[in-house]
C-alpha cells in the first residue's frame, strides 16, 4: 500500500507525469485513491510555512535585520497595497504578455527549425555548429545589442525572451527529430510516404514528447529573461517594478515582486506539466 | 505482379576490408507471383538481411534482387514489410495506422475510409478502430500491422517472424488468418520463421538457410493440398515427413551455429 502511495505522491506534486492508479474495486477505495495522494502531496509543502514562520520570528526578535530582509508580514502588506492600487496587476500582465510574445515566436521558429534539421540532416550538419556557437552566449550579454537594435521597450524584451526560450526548445526538438525509431522510419519508407505525410504523422508526433519538454524549459527560461530585460530595457512589468522599488529603497516591494515572479513561474510550469499529459496520451503507462 | 527474383545476392557488413562479416553468400531464388515462401534457418543466418534486401532497406554487396523484372534499389509500396515488433505508430489510432499507407498513396478521404473499414473487418478488429496501440493486446497489434500492410494492396507482403512475440494460441489463430487472407488476395507472401510447423503449415515452399554466412541449404516443396487443416500438424503423414526432413537440415545448421 505504501508503494502505491509513494508513487501517487510524486504524481500529485507534479514531479513525474505518471499516474499509477490501479483499477478501483469499491467506491471507498476509489475515494481514498483520489484523496490520499492529494493530501500526501500537500505534505511535501510543509517546509514552506515552517520557514516563513521562523523568518517572521527572526525579524521580530531582531535576529534578522528587517531593512536587509523584510519580514514576511511586511512583504504581504506591500503585496496587498500594490494589489489594491492596481499597479501590481498591470505589471504582472505586462510581463506575461511579453513572455507570451517572445516565447510564442521562439516556439514557432525553434520547432520548425528543429524538425527541418531532422528532415535535412545535411543542411543541419552545416548550420548546427553555428547554433552551438551562439547558444552558450548568456542572454544578458545580448541586452546591450538589443537596446541598440530595438531601443528601450517591448521589442527589446521580446528579442531577449525569444533568445532565452529558443535554445531549449530547439535543442529538444532536434534531439526528438533524431530519435525517431528506425522501425517507424522504415514503415514510412516502405509505404512510400511523402515528406509532408512523414513530418505530420511520424516526425512531429514522435518528437512531441521532446518538444513539450523543451517548451516547458523554454517557458521557464523565458520567464527569467523577461525579468532581466525589464530590469534594464523596459518601463513596465515586474522587473521594472522591482528595479523602481530598489531605487526608492522599498525593499519589501522588491521582495513582493520576487514572490509574484516565483508564484507565476511555478504556475506556468504546472500548466506545462498538465499540457504535457494532455498532449501525449500514448506515452501514458500501460 | 509480385514476381521476385533474387540473383547471386551477397551482403557483407562492416566498412573495413579486414573486419567484414559476410551475412549472405550467393543466394539465388525465384518467387513467382502468388506463392507463399517460408524462410527458415538458425539465428544470425541472414534471413532478415535477405528480407530487407527484397524490401529495399539493404543494398546488396554483390548480385541483385528484382521485382517484376525491375531492379530493387530502395523501399517501395509494392513490397510492404510486417515486423515482429509491429512498428505501429503509437500516436495513431488503429484506424489511422491502417490508413497510413492509403494516405501515402494519395487516396481521398472517402476512399480511404472505405478501404480501412474493409481491412479492419478482414482482420476482425471491428469496434477497435479508435483504440491506440497501447490499449490493445499483442495479437491485436499484429492484426493492425497486417491490415495496415495489406490496405494499399502491395504485390508482395514480407513478414519478419510476425508471430514470434505472441503466445502459441494467438499464433495458431493468426497463422490461419494469414492463410485465409493470402488465399483471397493472391499476393506473393514471404515469411521468415524459426518454427518448423509454421513454415510447413503456411508455405508452398520452405527455404532452409545455413548458419553464417547465410546460403541456401535446401528448398523443399510442401506438396500438401489447400485449404490446410490445423490438425494436420499432428496427423498428416506428409506433413510429418516434411517436418523430419526440415528438422534434419536444421539440426546440422543449429549445431554449426552453436559451435
Amino acid at each position: 500500500m505504501t508503494g502505491v502511495g509513494e508513487k501517487a505522491v510524486t504524481d500529485a506534486a507534479g514531479a513525474l507525469p505518471t499516474s499509477t492508479a490501479k483499477p478501483t474495486k469499491t467506491a471507498l477505495e476509489g475515494w481514498r485513491l483520489g484523496v490520499t495522494p492529494t493530501l500526501a502531496g500537500l505534505r511535501h509543502y510543509a517546509l514552506i510555512p515552517i520557514l516563513i514562520l521562523a523568518w517572521e520570528i527572526g525579524v521580530r526578535t531582531g535576529w534578522i535585520d528587517g531593512a536587509m530582509l523584510p519580514a514576511p508580514s511586511a512583504i504581504l502588506n506591500a503585496l496587498v497595497d500594490m494589489s489594491e492600487a492596481g499597479l501590481l496587476w498591470r505589471d504582472v500582465w505586462a510581463s506575461i504578455v511579453r513572455v507570451t510574445v517572445g516565447f510564442g515566436l521562439a516556439a514557432v521558429v525553434a520547432i520548425s527549425l528543429g524538425l527541418a534539421f531532422g528532415v535535412w540532416p545535411r543542411a543541419a550538419a552545416y548550420l548546427n555548429p553555428l547554433i552551438e556557437l551562439i547558444r552558450p552566449i548568456s542572454v544578458l550579454a545580448w541586452i546591450p545589442l538589443a537596446i541598440l537594435w530595438f531601443g528601450l521597450g517591448d521589442k527589446s524584451a521580446w528579442f531577449i525572451i525569444f533568445l532565452g526560450s529558443f535554445f531549449p526548445i530547439f535543442t529538444n526538438t532536434y534531439l526528438g527529430a533524431r530519435s525517431v525509431a528506425l522501425i517507424h522510419i522504415r514503415v514510412a519508407q516502405s509505404f512510400g510516404a511523402g515528406r509532408m505525410l512523414f513530418v505530420r504523422q511520424v516526425l512531429f508526433p514522435s518528437s512531441l514528447p521532446y518538444i513539450v519538454a523543451g517548451l516547458r524549459v523554454g517557458l521557464g527560461v523565458g520567464w527569467t529573461c523577461v525579468i532581466a530585460a525589464e530590469l534594464i530595457a523596459a518601463t513596465s512589468g515586474l522587473g521594472y517594478m522591482i528595479q523602481l522599488a530598489r531605487t526608492m529603497i522599498e525593499t519589501e516591494k522588491v521582495m513582493a515582486g520576487m514572490v509574484v515572479i516565483g508564484v507565476v513561474g511555478f504556475a506556468m510550469n504546472a500548466a506545462m506539466l498538465w499540457l504535457e499529459r494532455k498532449l501525449i496520451p500514448w506515452a501514458q503507462p500501460r | 505482379m509480385g514476381d521476385i527474383s533474387v540473383l547471386r545476392l551477397s551482403k557483407s557488413f562492416g566498412s573495413e576490408p579486414g573486419s567484414q562479416v559476410l551475412a549472405l553468400d550467393d543466394v539465388s531464388i525465384d518467387i513467382p507471383t502468388g506463392q507463399f515462401l517460408c524462410i527458415i534457418g538458425p539465428s544470425g543466418c541472414g534471413k532478415t538481411t535477405l528480407l530487407h534486401a527484397i524490401a529495399g532497406f539493404e543494398r546488396p554487396s554483390k548480385g541483385e534482387a528484382r521485382i517484376d523484372g525491375r531492379m530493387i534499389s530502395g523501399p517501395g509500396p509494392d513490397r510492404i514489410v510486417i515486423f515482429q515488433e509491429y512498428g505501429l505508430y503509437p500516436w495513431l489510432t488503429v484506424a489511422e495506422n491502417v490508413e497510413f499507407g492509403l494516405r501515402a498513396k494519395g487516396l481521398n478521404a472517402a476512399r480511404r475510409a472505405e478501404i480501412v473499414r474493409h481491412y479492419v473487418n478482414l482482420v476482425r478488429l471491428d469496434g477497435f478502430e479508435d483504440r491506440y496501440p497501447h490499449e490493445i493486446s499483442g495479437g491485436m497489434k499484429q492484426r493492425v500491422s497486417i491490415a495496415r500492410a495489406l490496405a494499399p494492396e502491395p504485390a508482395v507482403v514480407l513478414m519478419d517472424e510476425p508471430f514470434a512475440a505472441l503466445d502459441s494460441l494467438t499464433r495458431d489463430v493468426l497463422q490461419e488468418e494469414i492463410l485465409r487472407i493470402w488465399s483471397v488476395t493472391g499476393q506473393t507472401f514471404v515469411l521468415i520463421t524459426h518454427n518448423v510447423d509454421e513454415a510447413i503449415f503456411l508455405g508452398d515452399r520452405v527455404m532452409v538457410m545455413t548458419a553464417r554466412p547465410g546460403r541456401i541449404k535446401a528448398v523443399i516443396d510442401v506438396d500438401i493440398a489447400r485449404p490446410r487443416d490445423p490438425a494436420m500438424r499432428t496427423h498428416d503423414p506428409r506433413f510429418l515427413a516434411i517436418k523430419d526432413e526440415l528438422a534434419a537440415h536444421l539440426r546440422d545448421e543449429v549445431a554449426l551455429a552453436a559451435a
